[in-house]
């Protein structure tokens, strides 16, 4: 640990500017920021609806659930894999939950069922991408099939609606006037901030992804990293069904089904390579706020909801063309 | 050349290359014969050759794709799309072979789309397929609005139970779709180009091999398939339908691990993906006569597959 904080100290002392520059996360933030705000500005000259207190707090709290999915993405994609499975994922953890919460009424248990039914499916993942040495896309792109059918038997159809006020506060809840997605938005953006940049963890999923045999041959225990990545993605997928829950205030076997596309994408704007080890938190932040403004926008211009998907599927492959252009020589 | 000739040589040998695939389809005809009475009837297995053939049309071509390494999401949403493109142009009125000439240029266009990311701007298959598959299934429910188109030619439905010397005409498409396939892959340059660039994309290049040429025309393949596929469902459903073929690609990719195509080396087999489509056309069939719904089924297939890779893993451990 000490090793690195000298690492980065020294040269930050002499180019002070340039250091901060790179410590923010360098140019590309730069331009993405500026993407944010131009979007915010075309929008809020399009129509007179976005800049009001209800569509920023809207946009926020959307931001906030696409973020929460797209975290836990990040690790996985940083070391080189993926996770087509987090929607799916996220739908069987939100349906076992919401029908804990509706046959116990406790909202202990319901967390707890949300965030262990999802890690098991990142488990799963993670021993099929390690163990049977499956590649990942097409693991989690098996999974996801198999944790959406399992969802449709599970709820065979029906629907569960109706959850107790006190667990609705987290998607619907507010304190301070800021919804309280957002927080717990902002707590798992610096808990994920800190556990890439100054955890001995975090400094290995980066090594797994610049180059898996090297990381190997420098004994990191790349398998249980792995494991560890995917494990972590569904259990935020997990977190994130319980906001959804909370704010939709029902559960359906196709809740997670439009997810994925979207957290994928959230991700590669950000700036994380789909090539492994480049790339933060932070940046899938950002990634999550461009993605919302840009569906936002389409909604108050009345553009159909259906058009979604095929839009989101032109900015997915702009978003892995910048990342082909600026990291690949 | 020569090394690679040989490794062509060697994996059209018939030889029991997966035993996975022989053992799971002969205990899923063992346990559905047993248990359901109406399952060996000669109209439920010709229920069942019909269902494999939309699936077969897919699977050939996924074999290929991911022989490359590669892997093509966009099967089910080009297929909607291909669905739609077929029904609205009959619900126009115009002649069934120009629905049938529509449906395979908007396949083609798809897969040339797909092979000109991959391989161009090459970019990792799964996701540039991932975004084909968002346009593809936005471009299939925006035409209508979401809505099914039910007035066809009387022709189009009548395609699909259409009968040549006894067998339907479905069963002889995907007969002959595995021929062209199997000649494709193993007597022809670009099958010879598609085991180089899965074993060594680099040194295929280096060799002088055209890899984007390939990689383009594999996915161009692919989609002209998925145009065929397509209007056969429609013709098999009677209708244009935007969602209902949706992931339709999950069991193609199922056939072709259950079939023991490797995901690595380009090391595969193309009957074994046959033999696959059949696991699966059984499985879901025989699933269904005992009256588990199909979420049941995708389940199912999940395991099956998970199964297949576990025995051909014991195999392939030194």
């Amino acid at each position: 640990m000490t090793e690195t904080s000298i690492g980065k100290t020294v040269p930050g002392a002499r180019l002070s500017a340039a250091s901060l520059l790179e410590k923010i996360g360098g140019l590309d933030l730069i331009i993405r920021l500026f993407v944010v705000a131009a979007l915010c500005l075309a929008l809020t000259f399009a129509t007179p609806k976005f800049l009001t207190e209800g569509n920023v707090l809207n946009v926020l709290r959307q931001t906030a659930l696409l973020f929460l999915i797209a975290s836990g993405l990040t690790l996985v994609i940083l070391t080189g894999g993926i996770d087509l499975s987090v929607g799916a994922n996220l739908g069987l953890s939100g349906c076992l939950a919401a029908l804990a919460l509706k046959a116990t009424g406790s909202v202990a248990l319901t967390f707890l069922v949300a965030i262990s039914a999802g890690a098991a499916g990142g488990l799963a993942n993670g021993l099929l991408v390690t163990a049977m040495r499956v590649p990942p896309f097409i693991a989690t792109y098996g999974m996801l099939w198999v944790l959406l059918g399992l969802t449709y038997w599970v709820m065979g159809g029906d629907s569960v609606h109706g959850f107790p006020p006190n667990f609705r506060i987290l998607g619907s809840g507010y304190v301070l006037g800021i919804p309280v997605p957002v927080y717990l938005m902002f707590v798992f953006l610096a808990i994920g901030g800190l556990f890439l940049s100054r955890t001995r963890w975090g400094q290995e999923v980066y090594a797994i992804g610049a180059n898996p045999e090297a990381a190997r041959l420098s004994g990191i225990p790349v398998q249980s990293r792995l494991i560890l990545v995917y494990t972590l993605s569904g259990a935020m997928a997990g977190l994130a069904a319980l906001v959804f829950l909370a704010r939709v205030n029902s559960a359906e076997g196709d809740i997670g089904e439009t997810l994925t596309l979207p957290a994928i994408t959230a991700v590669l704007i950000g700036g994380t390579s789909l090539f492994g080890g480049i790339g933060t938190v932070g940046g899938t932040f950002i990634g999550a706020l461009i993605l919302t403004l840009v569906i936002n926008g389409m909604n108050l211009l009345s553009v159909h909801t259906n058009w979604q998907p095929f839009v989101t599927g032109v900015i997915v492959i702009i978003a892995v063309l910048v990342d082909r252009l600026s990291h690949q020589k | 050349m020569a090394d690679v000739s040989l490794a062509h040589r060697a994996t059209s040998r018939f030889e029991i290359r997966a035993p996975g695939i022989w053992i799971i389809l002969a205990a899923l005809l063992l346990v559905f014969a047993t248990t359901t009475p109406r399952f060996l009837s000669a109209a439920n297995l010709t229920n069942i050759g019909l269902q494999s053939s939309i699936l077969l049309l897919l699977a050939l071509p996924m074999t290929l794709v991911i022989l490359t390494e590669g892997l093509d999401l966009s099967m089910g949403a080009l297929m909607a799309l291909v669905s739609m493109i077929v029904g609205l142009t009959s619900a126009a009125g115009y002649p069934v072979p120009v629905s049938i000439a529509a449906g395979l240029m908007v396949g083609l266009a798809g897969g040339i789309l797909n092979g000109l990311l991959v391989a161009k701007l090459d970019m990792p298959p799964f996701v540039a397929t991932l975004g084909t598959l968002g346009m593809a299934q936005g471009l299939a429910v925006v035409l209508t609005d979401g809505q099914s188109v039910v007035d066809l030619a009387d022709a189009i439905p009548a395609i699909f139970s259409v009968a040549v010397f006894g067998v339907p005409l479905p069963i002889w498409l995907s007969v002959a779709a595995y021929s062209v396939t199997h000649y494709i892959l193993y007597h022809t340059q670009f099958g010879v180009s598609i085991f180089a660039i899965g074993g060594n994309r680099d040194a295929w290049k280096l060799s002088g091999g055209n890899v984007d040429r390939c990689l383009i025309g594999v996915y161009a393949f692919a989609g002209v398939m998925v145009g065929i596929a397509g209007f056969l469902f429609t013709s098999r459903m009677s209708a244009g339908h935007p969602t209902a073929s949706l992931g339709m690609e999950f069991d193609a990719m199922a056939a072709v691990a259950l079939g023991g195509t490797s995901f690595e080396k380009g090391n595969g087999w193309l009957f074994g993906t046959v033999l696959g489509v059949l696991a699966i056309g059984v499985l879901r069939n025989g699933l269904n006569l005992l009256g588990f719904p199909s979420s049941v089924q995708v389940v199912s297939v999940g395991v099956l597959v998970l199964i297949a890779l576990f025995i051909d893993g014991l195999r392939s451990k030194p």
